[in-house]
């Protein structure tokens, strides 16, 4: 946490990095195709933002690369193939996600959680002992998400950010170097999306982070990339100005405009066009 | 900044750890010298009965509280060692009176010893079967339904359906007795059942298991193991995602509520004198969970407390309203399920609570979210895609 390394798009550390390659990644439920052909390429230290209207196939896409739904393709994470291992092989490989819905344990302290997060990889003689005093990992990531006052209270009692905020700490001492967060500021207020933001960016410097976004402010605000899904498929990728000037974006998002979706990709064409 | 609570936490745990060891002080002398002094020697031997279901229940709030898997059909364990310890008790009384085979098989015209009867012959074996049996079945049992993730209702059901089938399975077999199971022990390990000083013995050593036990549980409940069962409970498939397999998590608290309800059994035929497919099948299972959901599920004693306030219930009403007492059991087992899935535990901290609320009243001060109180049985998925 001492040098700030900010997010860049194509990654910022060059040769050698850690990377995410998903080919021809394709969902098929019972012929629907819900993803089909999706290629992206993700560096360490990219900020990725995932755009689309409503079932343009962006939480299945993170549902295929997690093992949560089968997919077809490749999904290669610095050499390592990922897709046909199971759930919790894909977490111990470092890919850590959230979901749309908070889903911490609430019965248990912010801690309990942390340190949940912390110890896939425990041997059993650990786990039959208690927790005495708290990982210098958990130590940093309640600091980072800026839950450090509240360690000891059940998740449960957590605003809604703050559950939010909780999750990506879960990540972060889970020890995941990719991250696929959800809608994260999905009804959070103002000021919470722009402490999230500003902790995506801290985050997302040494890191590979995608973020599946509705919020098109906070997209432009946060993004070093962005890649836009559109009936299961990538239809542009490239800086925020890039895809704003896609005439194939604006074209899906003045569908879904007519189709009557929320006011957002008005704005988005009206700054673009 | 981190002299101060650091001290507190300390001054805490030691607080915490004085009351864990007098909580154990006050029960050991509860069992060890109150219980003995003020009781009848036929009062103490059924307080070794309900000693029994109490470790089972210790087993059940384990898995069921904690783990959240409602396991329905406890009495295949309890039966399986308590079978498998009577079988033991009726070689070695044959052999004391020079028979070759129980009195029962006599009767039945059986000259020679089933094979699978013979090594039970040795106490060694026995012990160790008694430890091995149900651990392995459960073991290899929990692994085959948690892995393929069948879970709730269909758990339970599953579950239920075994104990169901174990019961009908003795019936049948008349090698151990048929329906009227494996009864008549008159020695345990070479002590005289019929003396009264052995059968107090019998009682000490249940009560020293049931200690054990908890001592065990409350390890397991305040473990690192013990947080992520909870988790498991919670929200299995967001444990998924941090990079266990809850399969595991669930197959060690099965098994060793399974490993619990064996000793149990093999308790409860010495001290009861009997074992019988009647202590196995659907209904005995299904009272084990009742006094666990009355003294409140996810506590370390309120199963016990709940399984030997039902069972002393049980006996003391049911020899006056034999009829009546079964349903006021059913009546009770549903409302606490339906209105107090904390059970009497859950319920005394609500008082807390509410007293608590009580004062605060006056200085109106920002509230303190109350933890909410959900049913731990609620499936808490954060995955639904």
């Amino acid at each position: 946490m001492t040098t700030e390394v900010e997010p860049v798009s194509g990654g910022n550390v060059g040769m050698g990095t850690e990377y995410l390659e998903v080919r021809r990644l394709t969902v098929d439920f019972d012929g629907f195709k819900a993803v089909s052909d999706v290629d992206l390429t993700l560096f360490q230290g990219d900020l990725r933002f995932l755009i689309g209207p409503n079932g343009a196939g962006k939480t299945t896409v993170i549902d295929a690369i997690t093992g949560l739904v089968p997919a077809t393709g490749s999904v290669n994470k610095s050499g390592v193939e990922l897709l046909g291992k199971k759930v919790h092989q894909i977490a111990r490989r470092g890919v850590g996600r959230t979901f749309q819905t908070a889903s911490v344990f609430e019965q248990l302290t912010v801690v309990q959680n942390l340190d949940i997060a912390a110890g896939a990889g425990r041997s059993p003689w650990t786990l039959l002992r208690r927790r005495r005093g708290m990982l210098p990992a958990i130590e940093d990531a309640l600091d980072t998400i800026g839950l450090t006052e509240l360690a000891e209270k059940p998740a449960g009692v957590l605003a809604h950010g703050q559950k939010q905020w909780l999750e990506i700490g879960m990540l972060l001492v889970q020890n995941a170097d990719v991250l696929l967060l959800d809608e994260p500021v999905a009804g959070m207020s103002h000021e919470e999306r722009e402490e999230t933001g500003n902790l995506l960016r801290r985050i997302g410097g040494e890191r590979t982070v995608v973020v599946v976004e509705h919020d098109m402010d906070f997209m432009r605000a946060f993004a070093t990339s962005v890649t836009v899904l559109a009936r299961g498929q990538v239809i542009a990728e490239g800086s925020v100005a890039e895809v704003q000037a896609n005439p194939k974006v604006q074209e899906v998002y003045l569908g879904t405009a007519a189709a009557g979706a929320e006011g957002i990709p008005d704005e988005l064409i009206e700054e673009s066009s | 900044m981190s002299d101060a609570p650091l001290g507190r936490r300390a001054v805490l745990n030691l607080l915490g750890r004085w009351q864990t060891w007098a909580g154990f002080g006050v029960a050991a002398v509860l069992l060890f010298a109150v219980a003995p002094a003020v009781l009848s020697d036929f009062r103490l031997s059924l307080l070794g009965k309900f000693l029994c279901f109490a470790i089972v229940a210790v087993g059940i709030g384990l898995a069921w509280g904690r783990g959240g898997m409602l396991v329905l059909g406890q009495g295949v364990f309890f039966g399986l060692g308590g079978y498998m310890m009577g079988m033991h008790l009726k070689i070695a009384d044959a052999r004391l009176s020079k028979q070759p085979v129980p009195d029962f098989m006599q009767i039945a015209g059986v000259r020679k010893l089933p094979a699978y009867w013979e090594p039970f012959a040795s106490p060694a074996f026995t012990l160790l079967a008694i430890v091995v049996v149900p651990t392995a079945i459960a073991a290899a049992l929990g692994l085959g339904v948690f892995k393929r993730r069948v879970k709730g209702a269909y758990f339970a059901i599953l579950s239920q359906a075994l104990a169901a089938a174990l019961a009908i399975l003795l019936v049948g077999q008349t090698s151990v007795g048929g329906s009227n199971g494996l009864n008549n022990f008159r020695t345990f390990f070479g002590f005289a059942l019929k003396d009264p000083a052995n059968k107090r013995m019998l009682y000490f050593i249940a009560a020293a298991v049931l200690l054990i036990v908890v001592a065990v549980v409350r390890q397991l409940m305040y473990s690192r193991y013990g947080e992520l069962l909870v988790a498991v409970r919670d929200g299995e498939e967001r444990v998924r995602f941090l990079g266990y397999d809850p399969a595991n998590t669930k197959v060690v608290a099965y098994t060793v509520a399974a490993f619990f309800a064996s000793i149990a059994g093999a308790l409860f035929a010495p001290i009861v004198g009997f074992m019988a497919p009647s202590q196995v099948g659907i209904l005995p299972s299904i009272v084990f969970l009742i006094g666990v959901a009355i003294g409140g599920r996810t506590t370390l004693l309120g199963p016990v407390l709940g399984a030997i306030g039902v069972a002393w219930a049980q006996t003391l009403f049911s020899e006056r309203f034999p009829s009546e007492w079964t349903y006021a059991q059913g009546l009770l087992f549903i409302v606490v399920v339906g209105f107090f899935p904390a059970g009497l535990a859950g319920l005394g901290a609500l008082f807390k609570q509410v007293r608590r609320r009580a004062k605060a009243v006056p200085p109106p001060e920002p509230e303190p979210a109350a933890v909410a109180d959900t049913d731990p049985d609620a499936e808490k998925v954060g995955a639904q895609s």
